[in-house]
């Protein structure tokens, strides 16, 4: 036991090593935004602040309207994935469990669509929402974001594992369609909509392209953008960009540990399945 | 026929939700795509049709190579670094050591957290006179860097003193661009790891028992055994991280300029320039042209990928 212990040792430093790489962008970002602008300039830098400035984390919702850019974030997060959730189940159980005319065309058709890249269709994307009045309103974020076709794709290659037993059971038990779906597929689907839902929320979170070109006033934008832009402006200010970063990534770290297994094994799961 | 009109009715019917808003947000801008880069079309609308001019235009346009060969090398350095790096780290975890779950969170955190906090933290540590990074060079005795504001090019630093005078289109991507190269390679590590360590623990255990009841060594067992049972895990790694890398777009946005894409254009890469055309100059048959071009540019570099790599993938 300890020879083999002994033996990986070496794994280990170039682990920690590696380790301590990755992790040291985050602990500069969390102690520079713990700093005084002062003492965030001094060269050579202090890897421990002299003293913890916890009210930057309070100064830096006067500078900017973060807490605005939060909420827009959480309610087009949750909207969105209101949306992406309805259609995802009510498509993935049509492709999976329906014979009809024009279902494979349709579903090649999706799969096509997920491999064209997003400028191909952003420029008259961004005109149709102006036609529509759409430009700088939730809408513009929200609507064009709740299909997910990898989730539709996910979702009714999970459906297919299902015992067709069930169906035919449900059947006899005079059960419709609608309610099989509900009651037999839905059920049965938890742990791939947890992962679908992962996946969006983490998505809508940190998107950025698209709502920088759709929103043009403060007032609407989402936690990324307002970022963004606030680091333009405050672009010396490092112990308020920094705090600000913190707080822009906290809640999916959040999210992170609660959820790791799930996620990384969602990850692996999903990116292997060709 | 009536119960097949109705199954279709009823399938349709379940597929309306999600076809709809893709009509409307994905098959139609698409189409539209294709009229538009046909068009002069400002701000205004179009004023008028074009013909191909908008594409020759692009393909004549300097910026427009430039802006591609930046992109070229943001991949050519990205890709292959990240494929070492993740599937080094990924066989040194997979050897059943203890703490696995520790390592692998602290190599996932930058894939969970935003492209926007990642590139405003990396920028304050390239700082080139209070940043971190030049701070851990003066230590050991290496002189400060200008990181993000220097765009002299990688290969005429390294042979310029050597007496080798390099033509532009050779001077290699510029440190700036190189800055931004190592941030995305942190950036995306965590994530190949994971799918490289989901290749692994997918090879049989019998065939690394059997190669070692034949005496290979653990190189041997590397090279005749793991690399080419987990080539179709490589494969897929190889080619969704050249088209991520086609996609950098928030990185130049946030951390270089001001102009975005400085110092001397040298990070502008194509999604760069195609936001910039079509979303501040408001040229948009232009930026629709720049969008298909750049689009075939990625299917031609996918196609030649599977066609000159796949013969050398083990399904196993």
């Amino acid at each position: 036991m300890r020879s083999a212990r002994f033996r990986l040792t070496p794994v280990h430093i170039i682990l920690l090593i590696c380790g301590i790489g990755m992790f040291l962008p985050f602990y500069w970002m969390l102690t520079t935004a713990l700093k005084t602008p002062l003492e965030a300039l001094k060269f050579p830098p202090t890897f421990f602040p002299d003293t913890l400035k916890f009210s930057n984390f309070i100064e830096i919702f006067r500078e900017v309207a973060l807490l605005r850019y939060f909420i827009n974030t959480i309610f087009i997060a949750i909207a969105a994935l209101v949306g992406v959730l309805f259609t995802s189940i009510l498509a993935a159980y049509a492709f999976a469990k329906f014979e009809f005319w024009g279902r494979d065309v349709v579903f090649i058709l999706f799969l096509a669509l997920m491999m064209i890249p997003l400028p191909v269709y952003l420029v008259p994307s961004y005109m149709i929402l102006f036609r529509l009045g759409w430009i700088d309103t939730y809408l513009a974020l929200i609507i064009p974001w709740t299909v997910n076709i990898f989730s539709i794709f996910l979702l009714r290659q999970h459906i297919k594992t299902l015992p067709q037993d069930l169906f035919d059971a449900a059947k006899i038990d005079g059960c419709g369609s609608f309610r099989t779906l509900w009651q037999v597929v839905v059920p049965l689907s938890k742990p791939m909509i947890v992962t679908i839902a992962i996946f969006d929320v983490i998505a809508s979170w940190n998107s950025f392209f698209w709502p920088l070109i759709v929103t043009h006033s403060d007032s609407i934008r989402p936690l990324q953008v307002g970022l963004a832009y606030f680091s333009r402006e405050f672009s010396t200010n490092y112990p308020l960009l920094m705090a600000a970063s913190t707080l822009a990534i906290f809640p999916l770290i959040v999210l992170f540990f609660f959820a790791q297994k799930q996620i990384i094994q969602s990850y692996a799961r999903t990116g292997l399945k060709e | 026929m009536n119960k097949k009109f109705k199954a279709a009715l009823i399938g349709f019917a379940y597929l309306a939700p999600a076809l709809i808003i893709l009509l409307s947000f994905r098959i139609i801008p698409i189409l539209l795509s294709v009229r538009i880069s046909l068009y002069d079309w400002g701000m205004a609308g179009a004023t008028k049709f074009v013909g191909f001019a908008n594409y020759l235009q692009v393909l004549s346009d300097p910026i427009f190579w430039s802006s591609l060969l930046n992109t070229f090398w943001y991949a050519l350095f990205t890709v292959p670094a990240m494929l070492f790096l993740s599937l080094t780290i990924a066989v040194l975890l997979n050897q059943k050591i203890k703490g696995l779950g520790f390592y692998r969170t602290l190599y996932y955190l930058p894939v969970v957290t935003s492209i926007v906090a990642v590139s405003i933290v990396w920028k304050w540590l390239f700082n080139p006179e209070r940043g971190l990074l030049n701070y851990l060079l003066s230590l050991i005795n290496v002189s400060s860097i200008q990181w993000l504001e220097d765009p002299r090019g990688l290969f005429t630093l390294i042979f310029e003193p050597m007496g080798i005078h390099l033509p532009s289109g050779l001077a290699g991507p510029s440190i700036a661009l190189c800055s931004l190269i190592v941030m995305s390679i942190w950036k995306g590590l965590g994530y190949n790891i994971v799918i490289f360590l989901a290749g692994l623990q997918n090879i049989p255990n019998q065939y690394y028992e059997a190669a070692k009841i034949d005496g290979a060594g653990s190189f041997r067992l590397f090279r005749n055994v793991t690399w080419p049972l987990l080539t179709p895990t490589t494969f897929y790694i190889l080619i969704m991280s050249t088209i991520v890398a086609f996609e950098a777009f928030a990185q130049v946005w946030i951390m270089t300029g001001p102009p975005p894409g400085g110092p001397l254009g040298t990070t502008k890469v194509v999604m760069y320039y195609f936001y910039e055309q079509s979303f501040e100059l408001w040229r948009m048959g232009y930026g629709a042209a720049i969008a298909f071009i750049a689009f075939l540019i990625i299917l031609g570099l996918t196609i030649f990928q599977r066609q000159v790599l796949e013969k050398r993938v083990h399904y196993a």
